[in-house]
């Protein structure tokens, strides 16, 4: 199938959003699609697939100028879009899933549960997925989800597979096989949309890249011509001169000690430090117990073993006001689950973990309260016009940028980022590298929780590796390189 | 005829804009235009006599709501306070005291629906449906289902004065109102308690994260519920001169009416305690109004209803 979009316009009120796009799409071309946050990537890709209506411009079809009147409808002539915010129904299984509002039934329309069983089965077999059926979706992992996604897709016959994001929650491991799995499709003449923030995934996988900015379609080329910078170039308009920033902290002394730490069945035995102006980052695969470890530090989850020590001193934790108090601060992976009230403004979100330091019997000083929100706003960069507007009208960037101003501002000396820059684009990921720096240079601990392998070999000192919810090993962020760090990820052993 | 055509969307739009407050007005304008006796002074008086008690426990709702909460069992606190402080006033206890008493236990079976819903997880509206039929049968048991008044009651100064008595020409329990008003808008709105009120409706688990000891403000928001519903008890009782086993059957639909009519959503972390109180104007207008224009009690249910959801259909336009 070959798509052209062209001259493609959309507002929303006063708000710009498409200012004459043009994007065409090879049959069977794998095509990325980059830009920053709010270029206009999924607007563009809504109005392809029916979901918002065009204003301005023309779609062809095959040659044929098509415009689809919904989701379904361009599903029904071939194109699938999978979002990036997966649309599951948590508590209803993988079969159920598949099949939902494309039920098989019989003409009383009793569901034909073998056919739907026998169809699913073949899809997800052609895609090597050996989980059962009957699984609730919710309780399989990020990677296995979007592969019922992808043969949804397949069930419907898809020429185009749209895909938003698709690795942002996967392992290393998953990433491998989706890879896979899309090449082979392309060699069926399935052409891919492919949507994505990580450059090393689109000199991989992909053809041809369009980049955006601000509305319009800055360039189109084949993917071999280009490279990183060109992209990044691209992409922000001005030239990145390094990624990742030096790391020129001078270290300290150790600050953070965990001696021990066991939760049975998550992990065993854990101890590291860190010390004062350090970034320790933790790699390792989905589901290692990472993000476990730290929750049971910070007092969310309760540890069965283990000390932990601040500044020399045991401190215990059994609730994150207690972590808090003993001036750590938990950046959490998902920020609209755990991290904000998407709802409430920016300065009650700023303001959340460190009431106490502005309220004298009870009430709140309205004027430092200000004064100290309007800071952090400044001192984060944060993009807006004023701090009383809701949070969740915030680009994914500055939302980040929101969590950490509030750990900031709750004066924390062990901080602790989960995936930090998760699902935010290049300008603001560099700028919360520049902030990590700022930190430890004023002698904060950082843990740096990441699967972002450069992300991990680029902004820490050193690095921790866990495999299995143990330790596997320390590796001084100097000698590391992917090869290693992957080798102790997936369990194997390093010589020397 | 294209000037009130204008007013008449002008009208639309702020009711759309500036909600409950223009809702009021317009409600207290077209009751005054049906019946100019609506505006004598103490037929307002009345009125806002009448509002106080169900004001009272819709302050306390809207903590409860705001925490995306439900609080089912207040009309029950409500009576079984009433009966005991009833009780303890015959049986020779200070009523001023014995006001005190009640309010603490009061605020103890406000407080186990708190422990219920923070500890044992439950959904509160489950939780408080199964307390307000404990509550209800505790009062039945304790009056042995008959009214409870007395002498000693009667014939006490305090006892009288909360319901019944003046202050500077006010009727005591609008003073009340006003002073519950004044002194939990401080503790919503200019108070870390409020904040964490907010944020705990706003998003539960971030607010853990964020270090609030949800469990604990849990239990105080309906503490505070409890409190609330006792003092509307004490009130009611010196009004009626006895405490009714039955009194306050349904008031927690009052009470939920007038907070959402306040434009506090029951998805928890957003409204206002200002709204509440003029929601339950709304109501307290509603009915007074009603009552001036002769409208049948049967009629003026169906009445009520429709003025919700008129209301919550306006929310929902807003929020599109």
């Amino acid at each position: 199938m070959e798509i052209a979009m062209q001259n493609i316009f959309k507002s929303f009120g006063d708000n710009h959003v498409l200012k004459g796009v043009n994007f065409t799409l090879a049959p069977g071309e794998i095509h990325a699609l980059m830009g920053e946050n709010g270029a206009g990537k999924s607007t563009l890709m809504n109005i392809l697939t029916g979901i918002l209506p065009i204003e301005r411009g023309q779609i062809k079809i095959n040659g044929q100028v098509t415009h689809f009147k919904n989701a379904m409808d361009a599903e029904l002539h071939g194109i699938s879009f999978i979002h990036q915010e997966m649309n599951n129904y948590g508590e209803m299984t993988v079969l159920e899933n598949m099949f939902i509002n494309r039920e098989i039934t019989n003409r009383f329309g009793i569901l034909k549960t073998s056919a739907m069983r026998t169809q699913a089965r073949k899809y997800l077999d052609y895609l090597g997925a050996d989980f059962g059926l009957d699984m609730p979706i919710h309780d399989l992992s990020v990677g296995n989800q979007q592969l019922v996604e992808i043969a949804k897709s397949l069930m419907t016959d898809a020429q185009v597979i749209i895909m938003d994001e698709p690795t942002s929650a996967l392992t290393e491991n998953e990433i491998n096989k989706l890879f896979k799995i899309v090449k082979e499709l392309q060699a069926t003449g399935v052409g891919f949309i492919y949507i994505s923030h990580r450059m090393e995934e689109i000199t991989t996988l992909c053809d041809t890249i369009t980049i955006m900015r601000d509305g319009i379609s800055v360039t189109t080329t084949k993917v071999a011509d280009t490279n990183v910078n060109q992209i990044v170039k691209a992409m922000v308009g001005r030239d990145l001169t390094e990624f990742y920033p030096e790391r020129t902290t001078q270290v300290g002394e150790v600050y953070f000690e965990a001696h021990g730490l066991s939760r049975q069945g998550v992990f065993n035995d854990v101890s590291f430090d860190v010390h004062s102006g350090e970034i320790v980052a933790f790699a390792g695969l989905m589901g290692a117990g990472r993000t476990e470890i730290m929750r049971a530090i910070f007092g969310i989850d309760r540890l069965d073993h283990g000390q932990i020590k601040v500044s020399g001193k045991v401190v215990e934790n059994h609730s994150p006001a207690a972590a808090i108090k003993h001036g750590i601060g938990f950046m959490t992976e998902n920020r609209k689950d755990e991290g904000l009230i998407l709802d409430a403004t920016i300065a009650d979100n700023i303001d959340l973990a460190s009431l106490r330091s502005f309220t004298k019997y009870g009430l709140i000083d309205e004027h430092n309260d200000r004064i100290f929100v309007e800071a952090l706003i400044k001192r984060l960069t944060i993009k807006t016009q004023t701090a009383d507007i809701a949070v969740s009208s915030l680009s994914g960037g500055n939302q980040q940028k929101v969590v950490l101003a509030k750990w900031i501002g709750a004066g924390s000396q062990v901080l602790i980022l989960d995936e930090p820059t998760r699902g935010v684009d290049v300008g603001a990921k560099r700028e919360i590298y520049d902030l990590m720096n700022e930190l430890t240079a004023r002698g904060v601990a950082i843990i740096m929780i990441s699967s972002d392998l450069p992300e991990v070999l680029g902004m820490s000192d050193r690095i921790n590796v866990v495999y299995e919810g143990k330790i596997m090993g320390t590796l001084a962020t100097k000698n590391a390189t992917q090869e290693t760090v992957m080798t102790l990820a997936t369990g194997g052993q390093i010589n020397g | 005829m294209d000037n009130t055509k204008r007013q008449q969307f002008n009208v639309m739009d702020f009711i759309g804009k500036l909600g409950p407050v223009l809702a009021l007005a317009f409600l207290v304008f077209l009751v005054t235009l049906l019946n100019h006796s609506f505006l004598d002074i103490n037929n307002l008086l009345n009125l806002l006599r009448q509002v106080s008690t169900n004001a009272l426990i819709a302050f306390g709702m809207t903590f409860v709501i705001l925490t995306a909460g439900i609080d089912l069992s207040v009309g029950s606190i409500l009576a079984f306070t009433g009966a005991i402080t009833a009780q303890m006033i015959i049986a020779g206890v200070h009523p001023a005291f014995a006001f005190l008493l009640g309010v603490l236990i009061g605020a103890i079976l406000g407080g186990v629906n708190g422990v219920i819903i923070a500890y044992g997880g439950a959904a509160p509206f489950i939780a408080t449906l199964a307390t307000m039929t404990i509550y209800r049968g505790a009062t039945y048991v304790l009056t042995d289902g008959n009214p409870i008044s007395g002498a000693k009651m009667t014939n006490s100064f305090f006892f009288q004065v909360i319901g019944r008595g003046y202050f500077l020409g006010i009727p005591f329990p609008i003073v009340i109102m006003l002073v519950a008003f004044i002194i939990l808008y401080v503790l919503l709105h200019k108070m870390a308690f409020g904040r964490k009120t907010y944020a705990i409706g706003g998003n539960a688990k971030a607010a853990f994260v964020s270090g609030i000891k949800i469990n604990k403000i849990t239990i105080l928001i309906y503490t505070l519920s409890g409190i609330m519903a006792s003092i509307a008890g004490f009130i009611l009782t010196s009004r009626l001169n006895s405490a009714q086993p039955d009194a306050g059957v349904t008031y927690e639909m009052d009470a939920i009416a007038a907070v959402v009519l306040g434009g506090t959503s029951l998805a928890g972390g957003k409204g206002r305690l200002l709204g509440t109180l003029v929601g339950a104007l709304i109501i307290g207008t509603l009915n007074n109004g009603m009552n001036l224009l002769g409208i049948s009690s049967f009629y003026q249910q169906i009445v009520k209803g429709i003025v919700i959801i008129i209301a919550v259909l306006i929310d929902r336009k807003k929020a599109v």
